[in-house]
Formats: structure tokens, C-alpha cells, sequence
């Protein structure tokens, strides 16, 4: 592994309105790395993506991807990344093959190699052989997988996963992490990824940064994060460090209040 | 050029593949020519407008036209609540291209179900004076679809709910196509209509095909006139929707 992080992130902020969404966010990610932004609904992990894959721009900070920069560079740092967004971006008019297909296009990856690499990754996450079919007819977790086949068309240098496992039964979860620590083996890819099941972070992830109300509060490998709070469990060590528990669905609308509270009390 | 055909080429596979909606959207111009041409009919040819149904094919080819194309922004609020449009919009490919590829795709799709009421017209008995004529008159259908395209481009790009699209439907389609002359004939209206139908581009789409297919006698405004106004507002449009499109923020 190189020493130049691939992703290099300083105090980035955003805030929509009056809410600070993210707030003082830096971390750095090595190449080959994978890395997950593990936090409660509302912490801030997908404005972060965004920000990262150039669909928002952050309020202040910089953000560096590969060495280019993020805001001054957009075209260049697309080429470098694939990303699965938290809600999903596939046409389900459309066939799987013609989802890789026009992806292909749109990354100028030229028709022989389109073929041949729409292929391997079809096979790769078990698709090929529904290839034809229409996307509309594919279960949750063979639609989350399409659109990571997707994302690695071109051969990206990074790839972003928001909550991949987000809506899945247990044993698709389970396929979608054995494919993800794959990657890393077939692709060489670095991938950065959020969730917030902590035993998905603990598994799958070489280093976790924490994140809760917009801030990133430890970094570090699983081992690392429980010997710094003295604890035995991920779960413990994250309680130690936000002083909650992680929430659930139904804490984003709290968590804008105290936002908003935090915004205006300053 | 790649990113315009594919993006083109998505709109038109969708379209041929929505059977059941390609028959569904035949509803509206077969009841517009069945129930208005033969029950309208009698009472148009006594007031010596000759016959009403060679005078309201061309309209009902610019409904079907209009709202094809006007429906190409809905697809895009599909797309935008199901999530394709991100997948465009992060590609490293200009914005301008995204948007070129959509619009002409809704056009081509908008042609398409035009030539298929001009044909339903023709069963029913229309007859376009000279074949010669036909083809311009496919120029001008395109262009109408471009013009309608573009403006919905525009429209999508700037509302973000469904129910945006109702309203647009509502203020905006139905009033286009009730007062582009469609169903009744321009000269001699009241004052403010007559105002209302020349600030309406669908007017001059209607006029000019009019011209083309039932005789140069019957456009209004003219034939040239019709074109180069409907040229000037598809310039317009596009830019607007060129402009909008890339306002887009995920
Ligand atoms: N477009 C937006 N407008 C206003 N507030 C937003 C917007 N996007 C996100 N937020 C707010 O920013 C905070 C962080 O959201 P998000 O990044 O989606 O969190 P996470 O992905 O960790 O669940 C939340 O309080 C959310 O309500
Ligand atoms: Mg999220």
C-alpha cells in the first residue's frame, strides 16, 4: 500500500439551512482500504457521500480524491469513483444488461471492453444468468447487487457503498459483505462504505470512524476503538463514545431538533 | 455523442416496450375524432367549414404530439424519485449531453405516437390533400416535439413532487391544447381568445400542419410564418431546459 491516502477529507462542513449537517468532518482513507462511516440515521454519513461523489458541495473544507480535488476537479474525480447511493439509481424498465450497459457508456468504456468486463462482474455477483431480465422483476438484494456490479464497470479507484445492506433479509446481508471483503482481492479497490449495524462495521471493516450529529468522534480499527474506551464490544466502545446507543429509523426527526438546537444555541 | 444516442436510445426502447400504455394513450384522440368529429361534424359542414374531421385531424395529431411529449417530464420526476437521474448525474459526462439525450429521446417518442394517430386518422377517413405533403408535415410534427420536449425538460427539472406534474397537466397542457385552434377554426374568434391562441406554440404546430395537409388555404398564419415562429420558441425552450437541467441539485 502507498502512503498518498487515496481519499483525504479536512474539515468539511455542510449545513442546509439551519441545520449543520456535517460539522468539522476529516479523515483520511488508504488505498486498498476499507473504511466505514458507522453512525446512527441522521449522523450525517450521506451528505458526506455526496459531498465525496461531487453531488454536493460542502459548505467549507476540502476534499481531495486520488490527489485531485473533489470541487475543482468534478469530471476527473467521477471517472475515479463508483457509488451505490443509499436510495436506488437503477432504470427497472430496463434489463440488467442494459443498466451495465449504458453505465459503460456513460464512463466511455469502449464496447469490446464493455462486454467483456459487464460480463465478469454479471457473473461475479451471480446475475449473469438473469441478465435479460428486467430489473422490476429482481428481489431487493439482486438489485443491491446490480448496482454494485455497476459501480465497478470502469474500474473505479474507490468505491462508495451507502448503506448497502439497508432493507435486506439477513442472508442477503451476509452474500453482500463476503462480495464486498472480495473486492478488495478481484478489484483492488478501496471501498468506503457507511452503516449503522455495528456487527457489519466490526466484520467488514479494516478501519470504522464513528460519526454521530455531524461528527466524526473516534477513528480507528474495531481493536483499536475498543482499547481506546476500555471495552470489549464494538457496541460497548459506541456507547462510550456517543453516550447512546445507536438509533433507529425513527430517531432522524429528533435528531433534526437537536440540530437545529445545537445550530441555534451557538 | 455516445452518451446523447444511449440516453436517446432508452427513452425510445421504453416507449416501444409500454405497450399497454402505447394503447391506452390512443384513448383521448379516438375520443376526440369519434365524438367531436361525427357529432360536431354536421353542424361545422352547415356553417360552410366543409368537412370537420379533414379540419381536426391535423389538431387531434398535435394532441397526441403535445402530451407525449409533456409526459417526457414525468419521466423525469420518475426518475428523480427512483433514483436513475443520480446515476446520470454523477457519470463524467457534461450535463448538457444528459439533458440533449432525454430531450430528444422524449421528441422521438413524441413523433412516434404522433405518426401513430396520423395513421388512426387516416382510418377514420382523413385525407391530406398530396402525399407530397406528408413528409414536411413529419418536419413540422418534429419539430412541435422538440419545441414541447424541451419545455418539459425545463418543467421537470424545476418541480421535484408528483403532484407538481397534476397541476402542470391541468394550468398547462389542457389550456395548450384548448386554445391552439385544434378544435375550432382561428379566424373571427373574440379578441382576447384570439390573443390567447397566438402567444400558444401548439397554435402555429396545428396551423402549419393544417397548411401542409388539407391545403395551403387553411393555415391562418401561413406555413413559413408557422415554422420560423415555432423555431424561434424551440430555440428558447431548449435553452431553458438546458438551463434548468443543469440547476439539477441531488
Ligand atoms: N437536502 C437536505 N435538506 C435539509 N436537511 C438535510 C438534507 N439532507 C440531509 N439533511 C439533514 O442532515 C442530517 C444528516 O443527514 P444524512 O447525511 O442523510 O444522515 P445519515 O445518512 O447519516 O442518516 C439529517 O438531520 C438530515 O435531516
Ligand atoms: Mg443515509
Amino acid at each position: 500500500m502507498s502512503d498518498r491516502p487515496i481519499l483525504r477529507v479536512q474539515h468539511i462542513a455542510k449545513s442546509f439551512g439551519t441545520v449543520l449537517a456535517v460539522n468539522d468532518v476529516s479523515f483520511d482513507v488508504r488505498p486498498g482500504e476499507i473504511f466505514a462511516f458507522l453512525g446512527p440515521n441522521g449522523a450525517g454519513k450521506t451528505t458526506t457521500i455526496k459531498m465525496l461523489t461531487t453531488l454536493l458541495r460542502p459548505t467549507t473544507g476540502s476534499l481531495e480524491l486520488d490527489g485531485l480535488d473533489v470541487t475543482m476537479h468534478p469530471t476527473e474525480v467521477r471517472k475515479r469513483f463508483g457509488v451505490v447511493f443509499q436510495d436506488p439509481s437503477l432504470d427497472s424498465e430496463l434489463t440488467a444488461w442494459e443498466n451495465m450497459d449504458i453505465h459503460g457508456v456513460l464512463y466511455h468504456v469502449a464496447r469490446h471492453a464493455r462486454r467483456a468486463r459487464c460480463e465478469v462482474l454479471l457473473r461475479m455477483f451471480e446475475l449473469y444468468e438473469r441478465r435479460d431480465d428486467l430489473v422490476k422483476t429482481f428481489s431487493g438484494g439482486m438489485k443491491r447487487r446490480l448496482e454494485i456490479a455497476r459501480g465497478l464497470l470502469h474500474t473505479p479507484k474507490v468505491l462508495f457503498l451507502d448503506e448497502p445492506t439497508l432493507g435486506l433479509d439477513p442472508q442477503s446481508r451476509n452474500q453482500m459483505w463476503t462480495h464486498v471483503r472480495n473486492l478488495r482481492a478481484t478489484e483492488g479497490v478501496t471501498v468506503f462504505l457507511t452503516t449503522h449495524y455495528m456487527d457489519e462495521a466490526d466484520r467488514v471493516a479494516d478501519r470504522i470512524a464513528v460519526i454521530d450529529h455531524g461528527r466524526i468522534v473516534a477513528t480507528g480499527s474495531s481493536a483499536e476503538l475498543k482499547q481506546q474506551t476500555g471495552t470489549d464490544s464494538l457496541e460497548a466502545a459506541f456507547l462510550a463514545l456517543t453516550g447512546t446507543m445507536i438509533r433507529d429509523e425513527s430517531a432522524t426527526a429528533a435528531d433534526q431538533m437537536r440540530q437545529v438546537a445545537r445550530v441555534w444555541r451557538r | 455523442m455516445a452518451v446523447v444516442f444511449v440516453l436517446w436510445l432508452r427513452e425510445v426502447k421504453k416507449y416501444l416496450r409500454s405497450r399497454v400504455q402505447i394503447v391506452a394513450s390512443l384513448g383521448g384522440p379516438l375520443m376526440y375524432l369519434g365524438v367531436l368529429g361525427f357529432g360536431l361534424g354536421p353542424v361545422f359542414q352547415r356553417a360552410g367549414e366543409g368537412s370537420y374531421l379533414q379540419f381536426m385531424a391535423p389538431g387531434v395529431i398535435g394532441m397526441a404530439v403535445l402530451f407525449t411529449a409533456m409526459f417526457s417530464g414525468i419521466a423525469m420526476l420518475w426518475d428523480r424519485q427512483f433514483g436513475f437521474l443520480k446515476e446520470t448525474l454523477v457519470a463524467p459526462v457534461p450535463r448538457l449531453a444528459i439533458m440533449i439525450g432525454r430531450t430528444l429521446g422524449g421528441a422521438t417518442v413524441a413523433v412516434l405516437q404522433g405518426t401513430l394517430i396520423f395513421v388512426v386518422t387516416l382510418i377514420a377517413g382523413f385525407r391530406p390533400v398530396s402525399v407530397l405533403a406528408v413528409p414536411l408535415a413529419f418536419l413540422l410534427i418534429a419539430l412541435v416535439a422538440v419545441v414541447f420536449a424541451a419545455l418539459a425538460t425545463a418543467i421537470g427539472s424545476t418541480i421535484k413532487e408528483m403532484q407538481g406534474f397534476q397541476m402542470v397537466m391541468n394550468f398547462l397542457v389542457m389550456p395548450i391544447f384548448f386554445l391552439s385552434g385544434a378544435l375550432y377554426p382561428l379566424p373571427g374568434l373574440p379578441r382576447v381568445l384570439a390573443a390567447l391562441t397566438r402567444v400558444d406554440p401548439l397554435t402555429y404546430g396545428v396551423d402549419g400542419m393544417r397548411g401542409l395537409l388539407i391545403g395551403r388555404g387553411s393555415a391562418h398564419f401561413g406555413v413559413a410564418f408557422d415554422v420560423a415562429v415555432l423555431l424561434a420558441v424551440g430555440v428558447v425552450f431548449v435553452a431553458a431546459g438546458a438551463w434548468r437541467f443543469s440547476k439539477i441539485e441531488a
